[in-house]
Order: structure tokens, then C-alpha cells, then sequence
């Protein structure tokens, strides 16, 4: 009897422990993907690392120029985050965007 | 009797499977803002109903606008989301989280979430909203997020005065400004962590706040959980999410999210000649005044006969003074009736009864500070397709 009143008091804690419990968070399955276009192969060798195939395919259709667009964004990519992009790559990706987006 | 142990697991597996697994979630539906090339998926997440799905890696989520209209607290599960970096902590332990503050201070401390639990705590209702709301809406359009107007909300936030913190820790004399660094980061060592700096006395004005509840529970995980920093007034790209690490130093913090990111044009109205490039640069800072019509959509069809029109407006801590409304293209401006004051960081409601004659109409609302600031008629530009402000327009047909 003394030993169940002991694990009774035990317990006690336990329910303040349990508030805590590590979290764990599923995202959802990536759904989006690159549409087909010349080059395609290179694009998602140097993209995909980073992000995902929507933040292009959100991007606005209505600029004064695609190619302008597209090569200030290949060069964001590199210069600022660092993204490891072999120069040969670079045109190849651009005129991908350009012609697709 | 359930050992300690196992009672602990499926204590454990019953909070995933209440609300963090995301193995069923699929794209339900999209939806189409108003902006070219504005088709997105409806998409849903662990801990949020049915969101705009920006982008998936990392995830960004946008608020279906209509929710604005349920009240003036944007519920946790409605909030917007936004990440810059696709390292996002997935698996969080509250029990051995700790918060580093460090750099130029006599003490430096490693708390417990438990530890600043037991500070004594603060609330405050404040907006926070991406710097890049909106950008949809620019012309000529700008790279970056393409949003509609729902990367915005507004919360009751519970923590403690980032204040309390600095002052355990004892700031040294001659330090400049403060820096705050989430668990969230990059996928490669070549891309900059996302941190954040405030200057000293903004981060000592006792609003800022670590803060761990939001609308009366702990932070939903693409939140912030377990810890963010709230920067009332401020974009929310001051707000760190995740934040686990603390730094004072004595000069002007230059990482790339301060020095080069998140930069306004240097000049009065943040703006420029459409198309041009700043001459000079700031970082953004405190929003700038907004409103809008919730109750009634762009294009919608209304009966003739008296309706309540109702919305809600902000600003950058100066708090709201007056809605104004316009049923003629902005020619006349009757007040609206505010509504509850949440404080001066908060969503402000107002409404306002009216009555339209048959015909087309466009319905403006224009919202003054009380430090004077209003709405430009005519949206302002810059080139990241920050700060849009510009009073809202929303065109219906009575019939």
C-alpha cells in the first residue's frame, strides 16, 4: 500500500513533463515542378537544392524583358546566396526561365 | 499501470497525431488573385486550415483575405507564414531549448524555455506583416513573393519584454545594437543566415518581446515555435522566428539581411520613379498606414438597399484616428464608426452603414494616423515591392 501511494506521488510530475513533449513537424509532400523546356536537366541540378519549383513558376510574366528578368535573377542567386552555379550553366538556366516562364 | 516511460510516448504520439502530421495534407482547391499570374493552390498544413500556398520549400503560406472579416485577431491557424531559408527546424524539444544571449554583456546567459517562462510576462495585440505585401499589385511588377494582400495578421501576443532579458544579462556601456538569430537557416554554408538587428534602444523600449504565446497557445511551429521575437510597428522581417540566439555588439551590424536585404529607398515617401534605382538605401523599418474593405470583394454584386460596410486599418504604432469611405471614386469621404481599441499596434476595426443606388460604384477607404500620416490616392513604387499602402479600391455593381 505504501509503495502504490509512493508511485501515485510519482506520477504527479510526470503531467508537467508530458506538456513539453518535443515536437515533431511533417511538412507536406513538395508537389510543384519544373515545366518541360530546353535545358531542363541543368536547371534542376542547380536549383532544387535551395528551393522549391514554385518560387519561379510565382513569378510575374509581364515584364518589360523575360531574359533581363531572369539573368538579374540567376545572378541574385549567385552573387548574393551563394548558390554554386558553374559560369557555363549560367546562360543555359536563363534562356530555360526566359523561354518557360 | 502505464510505465512512466511508455505513458510519456503515447503522450507524445497522441499530440502528433492531433494536429502535426502532415501525411494527408494535399492541394484541396486554388484560388486566383487578382494580379497576373496569380493562380496558387489551396493548401494544407499541420496546425493551419486551408492556406494560399505560395511556395513549398521552405514554405510561405498567405491568409485567404475573407478571414480578415471575421474579427480583429487573425487566428493562429489562419496566420501567414513566411520563410527566406529551407532549413526549417522540424524537430523542437521545449524541455532542452535554450536562448543564448551573449556579446557585450556582463552576463551571459543560457536560459530555459521553463526559466523564461517564469520572467514575469507581458501581452500586447500587434500586427505583424511581411515587408512584401502586396507585391502583386506592383506596376510594373518586381521579382520577389508574389502576394496578394494576406501576408498580414494580427495576434495577441503573451512573452517577456525583450527589456527584462538585456538588463539580467547587463548590456555594457558603448554597445550600438542587437542582433537575433533563429534555429531556421540555410541549405549551404554560402548562403547568409537569416539574422536580424535592432538598434540598443529600440530593443531596450520594453514593447519588444520574446514572445511564446500567441492568441492564448504556444506559437504554432511555422510561427515561431518555440520562441519569436515581436517588433511591434515593425516588418515583420524583424520578427526572428525560432529565435535561440541573442547577440549585443558595439557597431553596426552588416550581414547581408540588414546590409544588402530588406533595403527602402532613402527618401521621404520610400519610394521612386517607377522603373528607377534608389540612389541611397535604409532598411525598412515601421509600416506604414493601411486599410481596407473586408465585408465587401472587389467585383461583387450587391443588392440595392442599406449594408454595413466593414474593415480594418493599422499603422506603425501611432495608432488609427480615422476611416474614411468614398462611394464616388474618391470625389466625397464620410467617417466610419471605429471600432474596439486593441492598442495602438493593433487591427482597428471600423464599419459604416450605407446605402448605394443601383449602378457600378468604386468604394475607397482611406485611414489617418494620429500622427497625421494618411493613404496615397496613387500607389507608390519601389524596387523590391515593399510598404504598398496605397487606399484601396474595391468596385462593386448594385443591382
Amino acid at each position: 500500500m505504501k509503495q502504490m501511494l509512493l508511485s501515485a506521488i510519482a506520477i504527479i510530475p510526470l503531467v508537467v513533463a508530458v506538456h513539453a513533449a518535443p515536437i515533431s513537424y511533417k511538412l507536406p509532400e513538395e508537389t510543384a515542378a519544373f515545366k518541360p523546356g530546353p535545358n531542363l536537366d541543368v536547371v534542376q541540378n542547380n536549383c532544387t537544392g535551395c528551393h522549391s519549383a514554385d518560387y519561379i513558376q510565382t513569378q510575374p510574366r509581364s515584364v518589360k524583358s523575360k531574359k533581363d528578368f531572369w539573368q538579374a535573377e540567376v545572378t541574385k542567386m549567385i552573387k548574393t546566396y551563394g548558390a554554386p552555379i558553374d559560369d557555363g550553366d549560367v546562360g543555359k538556366i536563363v534562356d530555360y526561365l526566359a523561354a518557360t516562364y | 499501470m502505464l510505465d512512466r516511460r511508455e505513458w510519456m510516448k503515447r503522450a507524445g504520439m497522441a499530440a502528433l497525431a492531433a494536429g502535426f502530421d502532415a501525411r494527408s495534407a494535399l492541394a484541396l482547391d486554388s484560388v486566383t488573385l487578382p494580379f497576373d499570374n496569380g493562380e496558387r493552390p489551396l493548401v494544407k498544413y499541420p496546425q493551419k486550415r486551408p492556406m494560399i500556398g505560395l511556395t513549398s520549400r521552405p514554405p510561405q503560406l498567405e491568409t485567404p483575405f475573407h478571414i480578415f472579416n471575421d474579427g480583429p485577431i487573425t487566428p493562429n491557424n489562419a496566420f501567414f507564414v513566411r520563410y527566406h531559408l529551407a532549413g526549417v527546424p522540424l524537430d523542437i524539444d521545449p524541455d532542452t531549448f535554450t536562448l543564448e544571449v551573449k556579446g557585450k554583456v556582463d552576463h551571459p546567459l543560457k536560459l530555459s524555455l521553463r526559466e523564461i517562462r517564469k520572467l514575469k510576462s507581458t501581452e500586447i495585440v500587434a500586427v505583424n506583416q511581411c515587408s512584401g505585401n502586396s507585391r502583386g499589385f506592383f506596376s510594373p511588377r518586381v521579382a520577389g513573393g508574389q502576394l496578394a494582400n494576406g501576408a498580414m495578421g494580427n495576434a495577441r501576443w503573451h512573452g517577456v519584454p525583450l527589456k527584462t532579458v538585456l538588463d539580467i544579462a547587463g548590456v555594457q556601456q558603448g554597445s550600438k545594437q542587437v542582433t537575433f538569430n533563429g534555429m531556421d537557416g540555410p541549405v549551404s554554408d554560402k548562403t547568409p543566415d537569416f539574422v536580424k538587428a535592432l538598434d540598443l534602444d529600440h530593443a531596450r523600449d520594453g514593447d519588444v518581446m520574446l514572445a511564446y504565446g500567441m492568441n492564448g497557445e504556444d506559437l504554432p511551429v511555422l510561427n515561431g515555435f518555440p520562441l519569436r521575437l515581436v517588433v511591434p510597428g515593425y516588418y515583420g522581417t524583424y520578427w526572428v522566428k525560432h529565435l535561440n540566439e541573442i547577440t549585443v555588439i558595439d557597431h553596426e551590424f552588416d550581414g547581408f539581411w540588414m546590409k544588402t536585404a530588406y533595403r527602402i529607398p532613402d527618401t521621404p515617401c520610400a519610394c521612386l520613379e517607377p522603373g528607377t534605382a534608389p540612389k541611397a538605401t535604409i532598411p525598412i523599418n515601421r509600416f506604414d498606414i493601411r486599410s481596407f474593405i473586408t465585408s465587401v470583394a472587389d467585383g461583387a454584386k450587391l443588392k440595392t438597399g442599406k449594408i454595413i460596410l466593414k474593415g480594418i486599418a493599422f499603422d506603425g504604432g501611432k495608432g488609427i484616428k480615422e476611416v474614411a469611405v468614398s462611394t464616388d471614386g474618391g470625389k466625397s469621404w464620410t467617417s466610419a464608426k471605429l471600432g474596439r481599441d486593441f492598442g495602438k499596434y493593433s487591427f482597428r476595426e471600423w464599419h459604416l452603414p450605407l446605402k448605394l443606388a443601383a449602378g457600378d460604384h468604386e468604394v475607397k477607404v482611406r485611414a489617418t494616423s494620429n500622427a497625421g500620416e494618411t493613404q496615397p490616392d496613387a500607389p507608390r513604387w519601389n524596387p523590391a515591392g515593399y510598404m504598398r499602402n496605397v487606399v484601396e479600391t474595391v468596385r462593386v455593381s448594385v443591382v
